[in-house]
């Protein structure tokens, strides 16, 4: 038999012995960010939130989406779970936020450079069939108890698509148009910036939704390492089989997500209509 | 001096570039490089000079390498040994800065399915090569402006690309082009994608263009016909190399080989032969004052021909003398042909072409005289076969078995 759970331990061990500083900074990194967009969230009441979702969805998509996100939103605070559900939504926002941040810049550099594409693949691969649970054990050793833990899971988790679909949205730009740019003396910059990501943008933003959309899907389980939110919510219904709890929460992150999908699928469909 | 000078270029793809290089300068053919290392050759030791004003087209069929030596022009592909000297300047040693500096301000491009920004209008489009150049918004679009007009692309400024037929895109890949003021214009078959119609007015266009502009344009093609329209000069691509490079009279008359020959075959070639080529320089002719009515008689007897073209001593050209005539002026006793000779007929000069003479045929049974411009000497004449021919395209040995020569003689 070959145990390989041990040189993982042992690994785990050495990177938490060794790097506990540089933990300490992404910690404080990630706890920031959360807590600030947590804070953006709850301090105005909660009908001007309702309201500026409303807005925005009637500005990006249609008239249904518009209502069902005031009649949704609604019902979660009727409900009771607005705290939860605005601490779920800070959590997922900014765990997007991160996974896009670097996962956009290694899209483009696995595009451009072949053999990075190939290491990254099965890396990619790999964060993204694990299990998400398995993510959780290093994340606590890493990071203790709490939101932290649970970004860096969802981070991790929903950093796949990200990578992946700004890779293909940049290889997708036609040949010609690459060869006419350069043909007209650009530099790789003005190559990158004034052609391939504005002809990728489409592409990089059904990542987007898809990025938000993983990260959510992460909620329940991070809850179990104390990250909050909805999935406290979810957690306490299975726990303590309260069949009524379980499902209020399991609604509020259905609402939740259907808002965000649309809204991020809208951005995604206005730009590639131009293109078409 | 030549404004681009191409110098045994030679490009290949694959991995082993240096060892089927090795093998090309030892003579091995294409396919042997390609079974021994896995390369192409893409193009074979190009060599040829363009010059400064001239419409260079590079004809071949695809897989001629003919796009890829153009883009090794402007290094979009690199040349793996060879030069390419601009300006007396060598393109290929150049670094990044310096040749992106010279794609910006001496070779723009035009390619075959435009390469257009679909994000952006027709003006950002033309105006991207400036913005490219770090021009500030309002310069740029201002001379966007004034080659959008030059283009007939006015009104469509604020249009997006894809709105816009192929015809009209392609107005905005040249005028992308033109805005940059390049000294040479590259065009990747750039009306290969049109449909019949708009390619022969873009053709027109381009033509009337140039006529302004005097740029320097190297353009690709795999179409012969578009080819003679458009070039001062062709150069003919097979298999990577360059076979023949010649006006498109040149070709037209002396292909090199077979495999120009049959594309020769195919294209109109009414509009583009000249007297030049068809000319039959030493015809016999009836020398006023020197040959008299017997004199006459006796070249026509000798020569087998019922008609004769009339020079003076010097051989200014003075009309045509008929054998009826001169057997009339015979019984009548007289001595010279002076009264014989008809002096009102058309002439051609040796750049009238084929089809500017063909009205020629019509007349009656007598050959094409052509004369010089200047002096009015007769240079010689073309017979009314030849000119058949040349409209059927039927060649030579198929219509006679003969020589020349004699064809000459028959029909004068």
């Amino acid at each position: 038999m070959i145990h390989i759970g041990p040189y993982i331990e042992e690994f785990i061990n050495w990177l938490t012995s060794n790097f506990g500083a540089l933990f300490n900074i992404i910690k404080i990194i990630v706890i920031s960010v959360v807590d600030s967009v947590e804070w953006v969230l709850m301090f105005p009441p909660f009908y001007i939130i309702i309201l500026l979702v409303a807005f925005l969805a009637w500005k990006r998509t249609g008239l249904g989406v518009t209502i069902f996100t005031i009649l949704g939103l609604t019902l979660i605070w009727a409900m009771g779970y607005w705290g939860q559900t605005m601490a779920t939504l800070a959590l997922i926002l900014s765990a997007a936020f991160i996974a896009l941040l670097m996962g956009v810049p290694m899209g483009i550099w696995a595009a451009k450079n072949p053999l990075a594409g190939k290491i990254m693949r099965p890396v990619l691969d790999l964060m993204q069939t694990m299990p998400a649970f398995v993510y959780l054990i290093p994340a606590v050793l890493f990071f203790g108890l709490g939101k932290v833990p649970g970004a860096f899971a969802t981070i991790i988790f929903a950093m796949p698509p990200a990578v992946r679909l700004t890779t293909l949205g940049i290889s997708q730009v036609p040949k010609e148009i690459v060869e006419a740019t350069r043909s007209f003396g650009a530099t790789p910059r003005q190559l990158l910036f004034k052609v391939e990501l504005p002809l990728a943008l489409p592409t990089i933003l059904a990542g987007v939704n898809q990025t938000i959309m993983m990260a959510l899907s992460m909620v329940v389980i991070s809850a179990m390492i104390a990250a909050g939110g909805l999935g406290e919510v979810v957690l306490k219904g299975i726990t303590q089989l309260k069949i009524g709890l379980g499902f209020e929460g399991g609604i509020a992150v259905v609402i939740l997500a259907i808002i965000l999908d649309r809204i991020t699928q809208s951005f995604g469909n206005t730009k590639k209509r131009n293109i078409a | 001096m030549s404004k681009l000078k191409i110098e045994d270029l030679t490009l290949i793809f694959g991995k082993e570039k240096e060892e089927a290089l090795t093998l090309l300068k030892q003579g091995k053919t294409k396919a042997e490089i390609l079974k021994e290392t896995g390369c192409t050759v893409a193009v074979k030791n190009a060599s040829f000079n363009i010059e400064k004003g001239e419409f260079f087209v590079i004809m071949g069929l695809s897989g001629s390498g003919k796009s890829s030596l153009l883009r090794c022009l402007n290094r979009l592909i690199e040349p793996t040994s060879g030069s390419v000297i601009l300006n007396d300047v060598n393109i290929t040693s150049l670094g990044d800065k310096e040749l992106q500096n010279v794609r910006k301000k001496e070779m723009a491009m035009v390619f075959q399915n435009f390469g257009l920004l679909p994000h952006r209008t027709v003006l950002e489009n033309v105006a991207f090569g400036l913005e490219l150049q770090d021009i500030p918004k309002e310069q740029r679009e201002a001379k966007a402006q004034e080659v959008i007009e030059m283009v007939s692309l006015k009104g469509y400024e604020n249009q997006n690309t894809s709105e816009l037929s192929g015809g009209m895109q392609q107005r905005v890949g040249l005028a992308r082009a033109l805005a940059n003021d390049p000294e040479i214009l590259l065009m990747d078959e750039a009306f290969s994608a049109l449909d019949p119609l708009i390619r022969t007015q873009m053709q027109d266009e381009l033509i009337d263009l140039q006529e302004k502009m005097h740029k320097t344009i190297v353009f690709i093609t795999h179409d012969l016909d578009e080819a003679i329209r458009l070039g001062d000069r062709i150069a003919i691509m097979k298999d990577g190399e360059v076979i023949q490079i010649g006006t498109p009279e040149d070709i037209l008359t002396n292909p090199a080989d077979e495999y120009v020959s049959s594309f020769v075959e195919k294209v109109d070639r009414k509009s583009i032969i000249t007297a030049a080529s068809l000319l039959f320089e030493k015809p016999t002719v009836a020398i006023f004052k020197k040959d008299g009515v017997e004199g006459s008689l006796r070249k026509m007897r000798s020569s087998g021909l019922t008609s004769l073209p009339a020079v003076s001593v010097d051989k200014h050209f003075l009309g045509f003398v008929y054998l009826k005539d001169i057997l009339e002026l015979k019984a009548k006793g007289h001595q010279t042909i002076e009264m014989a000779i008809v002096k009102d007929v058309p002439v051609a000069y040796p750049e009238t072409t084929v089809e500017q003479m063909l009205p020629f045929i019509a007349e009656n049974g007598r050959a094409v005289p052509i004369i010089d411009r200047e002096t009015n000497k007769l240079l010689g004449i073309v017979a009314q076969t030849s000119l058949l021919i040349e409209t059927t395209g039927t060649s030579w040995e198929n219509v006679t078995g003969n020589s020349i020569d004699n064809l000459q003689n028959e029909v004068i």
